[in-house]
């Protein structure tokens, strides 16, 4: 009898699980659906559910219209550029912090966990008034170097590096081992699964950048893929054509999403590590 | 802790890239936008005026600054208290003695990986006049027809809506990885001292989650106040009317369009002023957490 209830249970479980992934996923479905309809069908009343056969051709005009060759690129660029750049620079800081005692120390280390507290509105004009006066703007220094300092990243290295024994570095040291060759050597290779979790965080958040390539950039072959999904929704509101702005939008979705899903485990592992700090 | 006594210089060599940056980027135009908001500064910054507090003083008074202030409190507190909500629900469900938990676990991590823009710009297809289903659900339902572009309620509902689904992803996992790191022995002490299994998740998961709480108001809270922006932009350039110009759509609108610098740069102390606080508030609880873990 309890055995029977508690399997009753479990099902309701699933159900109500599913049905909240299905509620969930909807929406992404619905709009790539879109994607693949012809312009009649995408307007079809009621809404048709099943993808049609259009996708590629909509891919095509979205990408022209847009030209999102260029504007992937750039994107591609200052997202694997920044996410690099942020695994360096924070494995350094954390390295420091960990293995070294250092004066300043207890200055530094609050410093570089302010970033979050200097979020870009709180200072946007200055920033922007820098960058013109660096001739950074519309430049690719602009989209990237402002970025490098990464709270998450430190933090991240920080708890891990604090978990590897102390024998270790003792080890390495008494064979001669210098700083940076244990580093290279030991820690590094040691911290792999952290480093893909930086990487999956930082490259999703930089893809998905808007309000500061939006300042810095006016041409447009400098802009970046997210202000090419504004340029093909307002052309929208003009033609009205949601199987082309959303056939576009599948293919700006996809490449944060694909690297989320291929490094999933690793990005839970960050996770699961950022919240027992 | 030094485990590589007799190296000096190197540690400041190994983080001056990142100080460098934070002082550069962060540090020198924050400390510029507190001296720029002293300022009356006219349109390309030709001129600039000495006025105080001024600038301040019509922020406060101004009611369309009030309005949005208003409006971003209100959006971000539905966005954490449905978003959390929510996410703590499913993360309890998904974290059960289940066949397939696993498989859930990453089932909805996936909108972490969607775009604010992106998102915006999905649901204003559900919400679409026209052709949106969401639109045609709620006429059947409700005989009124939702017009986003035209009504206030609905520009503010779209945006909320996509604002709770795309946190999803991010909190379920962070409510997740907390639920995990309740010590089950806790939860059966309370089962067999004969609370029922509702109120044995109010007295020993809640509190014992508070600091996965307090870390996702602050990342919600962020998100509802700076990230929003790229949805903001593309869907409903901050209206009908005044609708969804939130903080910080309204900082870049009287900062770049209005030319309005030294006002733009009074808005955002007042936005440092309250993140400060709510990362004070996230320290605070954090630091609490130290009675629990004993």
């Amino acid at each position: 009898m309890r055995k029977h209830r508690k399997e009753l249970l479990n099902l309701a479980t699933h159900a109500v699980l599913i049905l909240t992934l299905i509620a969930v996923a909807f929406p992404v479905y619905y709009a790539i659906v879109m994607g693949t309809h012809t312009h009649r069908d995408a307007y079809a009343f009621p809404p048709i559910l099943i993808p049609g056969d259009q996708l590629w051709q909509n891919m095509l005009v979205a990408w022209e219209r847009i030209n999102l060759g260029r504007l992937a690129w750039n994107s591609f660029f200052i997202a694997i550029a920044v996410s690099v750049g942020k695994i360096v620079l924070s494995i350094m800081a954390a390295f420091a912090f960990t293995h070294f005692k250092f004066r300043g120390s207890w200055l530094l280390f609050p410093l570089t966990m302010i970033t979050q507290m200097l979020p870009l509105p709180v200072r946007i004009l200055p920033a922007f008034y820098l960058m013109a006066s660096f001739g950074w703007l519309n430049t690719y220094w602009a989209l990237t170097v402002p970025y490098l300092a990464s709270t998450t990243g430190i933090i991240l290295f920080r708890q891990f590096f604090l978990t590897v024994p102390d024998e270790l570095s003792d080890a390495a040291r008494v064979d001669g081992a210098k700083p940076l060759q244990y580093l290279w050597h030991i820690l590094i290779p040691l911290s792999l699964t952290n480093i893909a979790a930086l990487f999956v965080i930082e490259f999703v958040y930089i893809w998905n950048e808007y309000l500061w390539p939006l300042v810095v950039t006016t041409q447009a072959d400098m802009r970046v893929a997210q202000i090419g999904l504004r340029m093909l929704y307002t052309s929208e509101r003009a033609a009205a054509e949601w199987n082309i702005v959303m056939a576009g939008l599948f293919m700006i979705m996809l490449p944060p999403l694909v690297i989320l899903i291929l490094l999933r485990r690793q990005f839970a592992q960050g996770i699961a590590m950022q919240s027992t700090k | 802790m030094n485990r590589f006594p007799g190296h000096n210089i190197l540690p400041y060599a190994l983080i001056f890239p990142t100080v460098a940056v934070i002082a550069v980027f962060l540090i020198v135009p924050f400390v510029q936008a507190i001296y720029m908001s002293f300022f009356r500064i006219s349109p390309f910054g030709r001129v600039r005026v000495y006025t105080g507090l001024r600038n301040f003083e019509e922020l406060l008074r101004s009611p369309e600054y009030l309005q949005s202030f208003l409006n971003t409190m209100l959006f971000c507190a539905i966005v954490i208290g449905f978003g959390l909500g929510i996410a703590l629900f499913i993360a309890v469900l998904a974290t059960q003695k289940i066949r397939g938990a696993a498989f859930y676990q990453v089932a909805f991590i996936w909108t972490y990986a969607m775009s604010p823009a992106i998102a915006g710009v999905i649901w204003a297809l559900m919400f679409d006049p026209s052709v949106g289903i969401f639109t045609a659900l709620l006429e059947t339902i409700t005989g009124f027809r939702l017009n986003f572009t035209t009504d206030a309620v609905g520009a503010f509902l779209l945006v909320t809506i996509a604002s709770i689904w795309i946190m999803l992803g991010y909190n379920i996992c962070f409510y997740i990885a907390g639920l995990q790191n309740v010590p089950n022995e806790l939860k059966e002490a309370a089962l067999v001292d004969g609370a029922g299994p509702w109120k044995a998740f109010w007295i020993i998961t809640f509190p014992m989650l508070s600091p996965t709480t307090a870390f996702l108001i602050f990342v919600n809270t962020l998100y509802a106040f700076f990230m929003v922006f790229g949805m903001l932009d593309v869907v409903t350039q901050g209206g009908p009317g005044q609708a969804t110009e939130f903080l910080v759509y309204k900082i870049y609108r009287d900062g770049f369009a209005r030319l309005r610098e030294g006002q733009a740069a009074a808005q955002s102390v007042f936005l440092f002023i309250m993140v400060a606080s709510i990362a004070g508030f996230q320290i605070w609880t954090s630091t609490k957490r130290a009675v629990y873990s004993r």
